[in-house]
């Protein structure tokens, strides 16, 4: 029984004021030349900015590029990663000594492997499509052994006592109940699958937005730097605020284990 | 020997067949063998050049560790023990968690230039949010209970800070750190491949460049080593604060 | 010094002890938020608790029993009438002298057995010594000698309760509050933990305030049982069980105890339905979110 309710509208007008205060205060900071020009340009000329690259669609290219990347990287690390990850949980032995192993994968600047890649598979998208899988994959591997563990022991006797078959127990019982976990792990996937394309695009850059963003840096056109840097945040926003939301509402119905 | 022992062994024997698979199917150009590997590794291990850069290294990822574990603590703490002030944070603290670091670093080069400052700047960015993180919902999700049990004993703040809310939160904190300091010295290492003249990254790079297959493999190894060691102690902590020493 | 509670002459030193908690016309509303319409949890509530006595209340889930025990023990704020214990007011915060166990298990998790019981004792800056002999009282005294070095992680549900209450029982506590706190046990611990509870009230003169759902143990452990009404917690009724001091569980066996619990389920049963909400709408209360 709830006993009292959280002030949720004022939380949330006080986190947009906090937020509007930040901005409000980089923008009078760099217009005032307080951090200057070379450094950072003000919000207000980042939103314009990225304005003009929308409007006139001169980057259109190199942003599908990204786009197209990050959705073929983050199936292959959801695919791979539930298939790993459930193939760890039913052999729990491998699994035990794997984990530690799955720790300190994200220690490893695994985009050091992007060069082996490129002369494995040549100069192009498959070579940034893997880095990017590898990135993400290990995240998806921990959720799904994490959402499969959680399912309670009730549940499978409930799916046995109804005589469901296997695929029917997997598909109605099992992935049901690690849903909440399941979508977790596809968040993070896409987090970093996004990172290790545009670091992979970072590094040898052939196209995309992280190759623009690397070449505008160069080029000292911060302008478009921003621009492209303002976009890729707002897109990653947006993708991780969907997926998130999502979490929230499958952890809500599905209740706290 | 235990059963746990000869699963290590095994688990080691295996990488060591797969890797050594790899390196037949797709040749030296791509993937060194383990032995030329590990000899390499061995090798550079005993060049003044390699420990001057892990040195750099180090002393980079330590004090951005330091840094995000005091700050990050401080911050999480604070949102933590404020319930209005966590609960207005949370979703941002999140929504900076989730966006991918490498889009400051631009804003990052250009504030600190090339140097060790920017390569402990990347460190603790990296750092920070998760430290912050779980440390904050450590505190909050304290048992309930506890903080009664406290008020009934009529404990003052502080006294229940210390001896209770601490001790109580401390596991999750040290979970937290461990994934922070994991990526603190993945940032630190990203710093390095962008912004320094020394380093294990620096090395790194120039091994990327010249495309030394061997090189690459080996640095990459002795960091892998390096990481899944600090990982490893730092598991130890936790299991202590677990217990309750 | 205070000879231990567990001489003779604690004992007779704890039947002098005053422990007497009065309620007069207390409330508690939890205002609501965003629109939401304020909870109405408790009250108004008159009540008398004397001195040493065994004090249970029961009602259906959600009636404010809860409540009642936070406003009793300072934890929570009357939003109206007052609250003595000992004759003086509660004046914002827990007043000494009080102890409480809780349902959820409250037993430290990073300390050992005798760590925990020594918790508040160290707090209060007792020194080494005593602590040392009021903890080996309150670990034989709860059982728990043996588990002295265990942590709370290897010991079962009703052992960690039991390190909770040594935990408060070595403090000395004039009233000692208890929410629920068999609630996660199986019933046969339950039923042996209840002899406990009556030993320990015998034992230190305590004024001993039980909040549970269950009759069965409301009407055999009890001097008085009070039943709550549906949310906004009110008395219906008081009754009175009359048993000897020295009973414990085999009192079921007499045969007022059927009918003590008859009664109390006849009392019980409409507010229980009323709760869940089946039953005929309250007169005048507010039904909140």
């Amino acid at each position: 029984m709830t006993q009292w309710h959280l002030p949720v509208a004022k939380v949330a007008a006080v986190r947009i004021g906090v937020i509007c205060a930040v901005v409000a205060a980089l923008e009078i900071l760099c217009r005032l030349g307080t951090i200057d020009r070379v450094t950072m340009i003000p919000p207000s000329e980042m939103a314009s900015s990225l304005w003009d690259i929308l409007r006139s669609g001169r980057f259109n290219s190199d942003i599908f590029f990204t786009l197209y990347n990050v959705t073929a990287a983050a199936v292959l690390a959801i695919a791979a990663g539930f298939f790993i990850g459930a193939g760890l949980h039913a052999l729990p032995r491998l699994r035990r000594l794997v984990v530690p192993m799955l720790a300190a994968y994200y220690a490893v600047p695994t985009f050091v492997f992007y060069p082996l890649l490129i002369v494995a598979f040549g100069v192009g998208r498959t070579a940034l499509v893997v880095m990017g899988a590898l990135f993400g994959v290990v995240a998806m591997i921990v959720n799904t052994t994490l959402g499969l563990d959680h399912v309670p022991p009730v549940v499978v006797k409930t799916g046995a006592i109804m005589r469901l078959g296997g695929a029917r127990q997997l598909l109605l019982m099992r992935l049901p109940s690690a849903a909440p976990h399941l979508v977790t792990g596809v968040k993070l996937a896409v987090a970093y699958s996004v990172i290790g394309i545009v670091a992979g695009e970072f590094i040898l850059a052939t196209a995309g937005m992280g190759k623009r963003i690397a070449f505008s840096y160069d080029n000292f056109d911060n302008r478009t730097m921003y621009g492209m840097l303002l976009l890729l945040l707002i897109g990653v926003m947006i993708v991780n605020g969907a997926l998130s939301a999502w979490e929230r509402r499958l952890h809500r119905r599905f209740g706290q284990r | 020997m235990t059963s746990r022992r000869l699963d290590q062994i095994l688990l080691a024997a295996g990488v060591l067949v797969l890797w050594q698979l790899l390196h037949w199917a797709v040749g030296p150009d791509v993937v060194s063998s383990p032995w030329a590997t590990v000899a390499r590794a061995i090798e550079l291990m005993r060049t003044v050049a390699f420990w001057g850069h892990a040195a750099a290294t180090a002393s980079a990822f330590g004090l951005a560790s330091v840094i995000a574990i005091a700050a990050g603590i401080g911050l999480g703490l604070w949102l933590g023990l404020h319930r209005f002030a966590g609960d207005v944070a949370d979703p941002i603290l999140g929504t900076v968690y989730s966006i991918p670091k490498i889009t400051l670093y631009p804003l990052i080069l250009l504030v600190f230039g090339l140097g060790i400052s920017a390569k402990i700047a990347f460190g603790v960015i990296h750092g920070i949010f998760p430290i912050a993180i779980f440390t904050m919902n450590a505190v909050r999700n304290v048992a309930p209970v506890y903080r009664r049990t406290a008020r009934v004993m009529r404990l003052s703040s502080v006294a229940t800070a210390a001896t209770i809310l601490a001790p109580a939160a401390l596991p999750e904190i040290v979970t937290g750190v461990r994934v922070g300091v994991a990526l603190t010295l993945l940032g630190t290492l990203i710093g390095e491949l962008f912004a320094a003249t020394s380093g294990l990254g620096f090395a790194l790079i120039r091994a990327m460049d010249v495309h030394a297959v061997t090189d690459i493999l080996a640095i990459t190894m002795l960091i892998f080593i390096f990481a899944a060691s600090v990982n490893a102690a730092l598991g130890l902590v936790e299991r202590r604060a677990r217990h309750g020493g | 010094m205070r000879p231990s509670v567990w001489s003779n002459a604690g004992r007779a030193m704890a039947a002098s002890l005053d422990g007497q908690i009065s309620l007069r016309g207390v409330t508690k509303v939890f205002p609501g938020h965003d629109g939401h319409p304020d909870v109405h949890a408790l009250g108004p509530v008159d009540l008398d608790i004397a001195r040493g006595v065994f004090f249970t209340v029961v009602g259906p889930s959600g009636c404010g029993k809860s409540t009642l025990l936070d406003v009793l023990a300072g934890l929570s704020p009357a939003t109206s009438g007052t609250v003595t214990f000992e004759g003086r007011p509660l004046a914002g915060g827990v007043p000494d002298g009080i102890g409480a166990v809780f349902q959820q298990d409250a037993s430290f998790f990073w300390l050992n057995v005798r760590d925990n019981v020594a918790f508040g004792l160290r707090r209060r800056g007792v020194g080494g010594r005593e602590i040392d002999r009021r903890v080996d009282d309150a670990l034989a005294f709860m059982g728990l000698a043996d588990f002295a070095k265990a942590f709370p992680a290897q010991l079962s549900g009703g052992m960690r309760q039991r390190v909770c209450i040594a935990r408060t029982l070595v403090l000395e506590p004039k009233v000692l509050l208890l929410d629920e706190p068999f609630g996660a046990l199986d019933q046969q611990t339950r039923l042996l933990m209840g002899d406990e509870l009556l030993r320990i009230w015998r034992e230190t003169g305590a004024t001993v305030v039980l909040i549970t759902h269950a009759l069965d143990e409301a009407a055999m452990l009890s001097d008085q049982v009070a039943v709550m009404s549906a949310r906004p917690g009110r008395f219906i009724d008081i009754v009175a069980t009359g048993w000897p001091r020295s009973r414990d569980s085999r009192i079921v066996s007499d045969a007022r105890f059927g009918a003590i619990t008859a009664h109390l389920w006849d009392k019980l049963r409409e507010e229980s339905l009323r709760a869940m909400g089946v039953g005929d709408p309250p007169d005048n209360r507010v039904t909140g979110a």
